[in-house]
This record gives structure tokens, sequence and C-alpha cells, in this order.
């Protein structure tokens, strides 16, 4: 597999909506060869704390790629088909611009400085990036999660720029209980008195248990309640009896311990607040004179929208919404709702049906605009 | 992909759906219709399917379909979002069969109606003669488990039709081998030797 690594720096700066002008860059990987007439591109946008690296090893953890499953020769998301790119978004912390990015106006880490980004900005600074590959139309978009909605924002507001999109586990707009727990992950950043007001950095330090904290809450609502039955029931971790204290003495707490752990040493707490902001400020419809329905009027785009039953955090109903308004504009859309107890990390986990539907949605849609025809590499 | 004789009543459907059509098939099952439209008409195919599992295997099989339910969900589309809307062997499990012919064609331009004929002499002769709810190879679930809850003969769905100022543009009436019934229409035999019935549809 045709595998790079790069970083497109922008010589324009990026006007956001808070107002605010940015130069930027962003750090992608691409996977597979763009074909002669630029009609093979598939454009992959990662969750709140994924990365580029979605079928590649990502250079920290030294995992594989965080889609490994979905990505790659032979999988759902062919590389011997389609041209795949994977940018870290802005505001993000590998590579891409992000709050712990060097002003380069002051020559010091933004850190609190470092303007509000939207998922508007976002998309916006990756069209930039499609442009600069002289990508005209792309044959899909496809995204889980924070992902989903940076498929929505694109599927919206660049109609003529793509042919297919495929947003998964996601919604149209942040609900109230998901800026809930995202508030409680902030607070409990801020509340590290290693954080220093966002000057961490200034202080040699890192405000590792608020963020790690924060990881441990939203991994709860990463999860169902049956699969956290079924995988840690009220079982004890390395001993008989309850301690009688506050060591960690069930498996489940001991998992969030080691899952709050690891990620700070791959994650920057203030792009975490930025990031978690952006979903939080989230509402396709409100760019819509809150008409969902008007996002996608006139939209010659198919779509395949896939959900997951024990899904919590961005619940089948979600997705319903978006697929109605998509219906009430006599959209191509199909609805696949997919029977797992994993919950909304199911998108990332091995769902059959979800490949299943991936493979057949994108093959047809590639089929129907003669892209890549069957077999051809 | 071939299709036999089973599915001759699908072939005699797809016959009156014009070329590069936008279509919904409600009830679209395992999407065997969707496919030929697709592949023999060029169709813009949609589908809608009440059972979830169906759905997720249409869409492996690259077509267009989400959950839904004739009674409830058509009211999601626009009006005239589609040159036809197909109902196929479903009207007769419908809460209000009146009231799906009436949005099928707020939403598309024609509409196109196959049922399971009631006033067909085998079931006739079921309940005469047997006083036994009709059980045949159309309709074959006993009473006390039959989605089936709105039977009618092919008169009663012309009477509908007349009830609700629907012009009736072309009626195939299948004998029980699902072949187009040999008999002369004008012998007034369809409701007594037709198996099942297809109207295609539009407004007055």
């Amino acid at each position: 597999m045709n595998h790079v690594s790069d970083i497109f720096i922008d010589p324009e700066p990026i006007k956001l909506d808070c107002g605010d002008a940015l130069h930027y860059q962003l750090s992608y990987e691409t996977y597979g060869t763009l074909n002669a007439n630029k009609t093979n591109a598939i454009l992959i946008f990662h969750a709140l704390t994924g990365d580029q690296y979605v079928a590649s090893t990502n250079p920290i953890t030294k995992k594989a790629g965080w889609w490994a499953n979905m990505v790659g020769a032979g999988l759902p998301i062919d590389t011997d088909k389609y041209f795949i790119i994977c940018a870290n978004v802005l505001g993000g912390c590998l590579g891409s611009t992000g709050p712990a990015s060097t002003n380069p106006d002051t020559s010091e880490i933004y850190g609190l400085t470092f303007p509000i980004i939207t998922i508007s900005d976002m998309v916006r600074a990756q069209v930039r990036l499609i442009n600069h590959f002289n990508i005209d139309t792309l044959f899909s978009v496809i995204g889980g999660s924070m992902g989903g909605m940076l498929v929505l924002e694109f599927a919206a507001n660049y109609q003529n720029r793509l042919l297919c999109a495929i947003p998964i586990a996601t919604g149209s707009r942040h609900s109230s209980q998901n800026i809930a727990f995202h508030e409680v992950g902030r607070q409990a950043v801020m509340a590290d008195p290693n954080w220093h007001g966002g000057n961490y950095h200034n202080h040699d330090e890192q405000p590792s248990k608020g963020l790690a904290v924060a990881r441990m809450a939203a991994h709860i609502t990463y999860m169902s309640d049956q699969s956290l039955h079924e995988k840690f029931g009220r079982n004890l971790q390395d001993r008989d009896s309850v301690s009688f204290g506050f060591d960690a003495d069930f498996q489940i707490e001991s998992y969030l311990r080691h899952q709050g752990m690891s990620f700070v040493d791959r994650f920057d707490a203030n792009s975490y607040l930025y990031l978690t902001r952006a979903m939080d400020y989230f509402d396709l419809a409100a760019q819509f004179d809150d008409n969902l329905m008007a996002a996608f009027a006139g939209t010659h785009i198919r779509f395949c929208l896939i959900s997951f039953t024990s899904d919590w955090l961005f619940p089948p109903e979600e997705s319903k919404l978006i697929a109605q308004a998509l219906n009430r504009v006599a959209a191509n859309v199909s609805y696949v709702e997919v029977a797992s107890p994993k919950g909304h990390d199911a998108f990332l986990l091995d769902e059959p049906e979800m490949f299943s539907a991936v493979t057949g949605f994108l093959a047809s849609t590639a089929q129907k605009h003669g892209i890549c025809d069957k077999g051809s590499k | 992909m071939s299709y036999n004789s089973q599915r001759f009543d699908l072939l005699l459907l797809a016959d009156m759906i014009a070329e590069n059509s936008r279509v919904l098939d409600i009830g679209c099952g395992d999407g065997t219709l969707l496919k030929l439209l697709s592949e023999n008409k060029n169709a813009d195919a949609r589908g809608l399917e009440l059972n979830q599992a169906g759905v997720n295997a249409c869409v492996a099989e690259g077509l267009s379909v989400m959950q839904g339910n004739a009674d409830t969900d058509l009211a999601f589309y626009p009006d005239n979002a589609f040159d036809y809307v197909i109902l196929s062997k479903t009207i007769q499990a419908t809460k209000r069969p009146d009231l799906v012919l009436k949005e099928m064609l707020r939403i598309g331009k024609h509409a196109i109606v196959s049922f399971p004929n009631f006033g067909q002499w085998r079931v006739i002769t079921s309940l005469a003669f047997k006083s036994q709810m009709p059980v045949t190879k159309n309709l074959d679930y006993t009473w006390y488990e039959t989605p089936n809850v709105h039977f009618c003969t092919i008169k009663d769905f012309s009477n509908l039709c007349d009830e609700l100022d629907i012009k009736v543009v072309d009626t195939s009436i299948l004998d029980e081998q699902n072949q187009k019934l040999k008999i002369p229409s004008w012998l007034g035999l369809n409701n007594l030797f037709g198996h099942q019935a297809i109207f295609l549809l539009t407004k007055n």
C-alpha cells in the first residue's frame, strides 16, 4: 500500500468563525494512489481524540491505526481502489496547528490565546487541503462521532465537491447531555493546579490528573452499560476481597485509570478543551435558520447513515433525525442501524454489518459513477 | 441475474415503469425489485423496509434503503419526489390502505400497487364450503397470526380508486402460476380467477 505522511502549510490564513484569521498547517497521511482523473479520493475525518493515523502506526503510542480494520487493501475502504486522505483536525495536537503550537507573532505557545475553533473551521481548512491536491470532487467523506459531524458539515456546505457521504454514530448537533459530559471533562482539566490557566507549557508541567479524569468520564460515555457489565461486572482487580479503602478494587476502576493515564501521554490538555468546545458548538441546523432540511436542499450526494443500537452518546434517534431531514428533500439516503451491545465505540470495533454496509455502499456508488471498475487496482 | 416464474409478477411490474425514473419501493424486502429496476431500467431506486436486518442486507448489496413503515413514514417525503411509488403485496398489511394510497400519489406521480385478490374462487370456496379463512400460496398465514389485516378483492380496490378519484392507468391480472391471466377480461371473470393484481395508478 502506497502510504505518505506529509504536512500542508497553507500560504493563506484561514478566516475562522470567531472572526480571527489564523495561519495554520495540517498534518496528514495518505494511503493508496490518486487516479489520473482525481476521482477516487476519500477524505476520512477522525473523532475527538483520534488522529491522522487511520491505517498506519501511531508514532507515539506505536499502536496500529485506529481504523485499521476498516481502511486497507481489500478492506471496506479499500486502499487498492481509493486514495484515502486523513488529516489531524485544526486545533488538534498531532502536527496540525492547535493550542500547543507556537504563535508566529509572539514566538510563544498559544495556550488559551489560541482562537476558538468550530467544526466549520476544521472543514474549511481541510477543503483547502483538497484544493492543494487539485481534487475537484471527492468520491466520499467518511467519519464517526466528531468525524461524522465534519462529514455532515462538509456535505451541507460543499455539496458539489463530493459524491457520497457516510456519517457514522453522530448527530447534527451536540445534545445538552453531551455538552454536560464535556463540561465535566473541561472542569477536571482546569481544576488541576498544573494547568496554570492553560500556561502549563511555560511551567514545564502537564495537567495530567485533570486530563486523565476527563478521559475517564468520557470513556464511560463511549461504552454501554451492557458492555461494561460483560467486560468487568463487579470483578475485583488482582485481589480476592475489597480493601476497605480507595484503591482500584474493581476491574472497571483499574481499567478507567489506565485509560486516563495512557491518554495524557498522547494528548494535549488544551487541545482537548478546544476540540470538545468545537463539538459543543456544532448545530448544523442553526446555520440554516434552524431548518435541518435546508442544510441538504437540492443535494445530489448519496448518503449512508450508520448508528448502533446501544450508543447512548449519539443514539440512533440522532441519525434518524438526519435521515428524515434528507428524506424531506428527497435525497438518496440509506440508514443502517447495527444491533450491537458495544455502545458508541462500536464504530471503531469489529462490526461486520457496518463493514458490509460501507463496502456495498461505496462499491455501488463507485460503479454508478464509473470510478473504479470491479476488481481493478 | 435470472428471474424465475415466481418473480414474473416483478417483471410485469417493472414493465410498467419508464426508464431513468425515480422510484420508491415500499416494503422492498430483500431488494429484488430495486435491483431489477436499477439494472434493467437505470432507475434511481430507493427502498423502505420495515425490518432493520433486511435494510442492512439491502445496503450491503449497494441499494439505497431505509427502515420505515407505509402507514407512518411516507409523511417524511416531499410532494412529487418520485415518478413511481410501489407497494408490492403490502397494502393488505397496512393500517389504512386508503390513506397510504393518497400518500403514495402525493409523493409520486404514479403509484403501483400489487395485492392478492381476496375474491379469487379458491378463497371464496374456502370460506363458503369449508367455513375456514383461506390459507393459499399467496395468503399463507393462519387467521390469528396474519399481518394482513385489510384484504380486498380486485373489485373492492377498483371501487376505492373511484372513491379517491384515482385514475387506473393499467392493470395486470396474474393467475396462480404467476402468469398473466389468459381469460379475456371482457368475460368479467378477473375477480374470480385472478390470483394477484397489479394496478398502475395516477392522480385524476
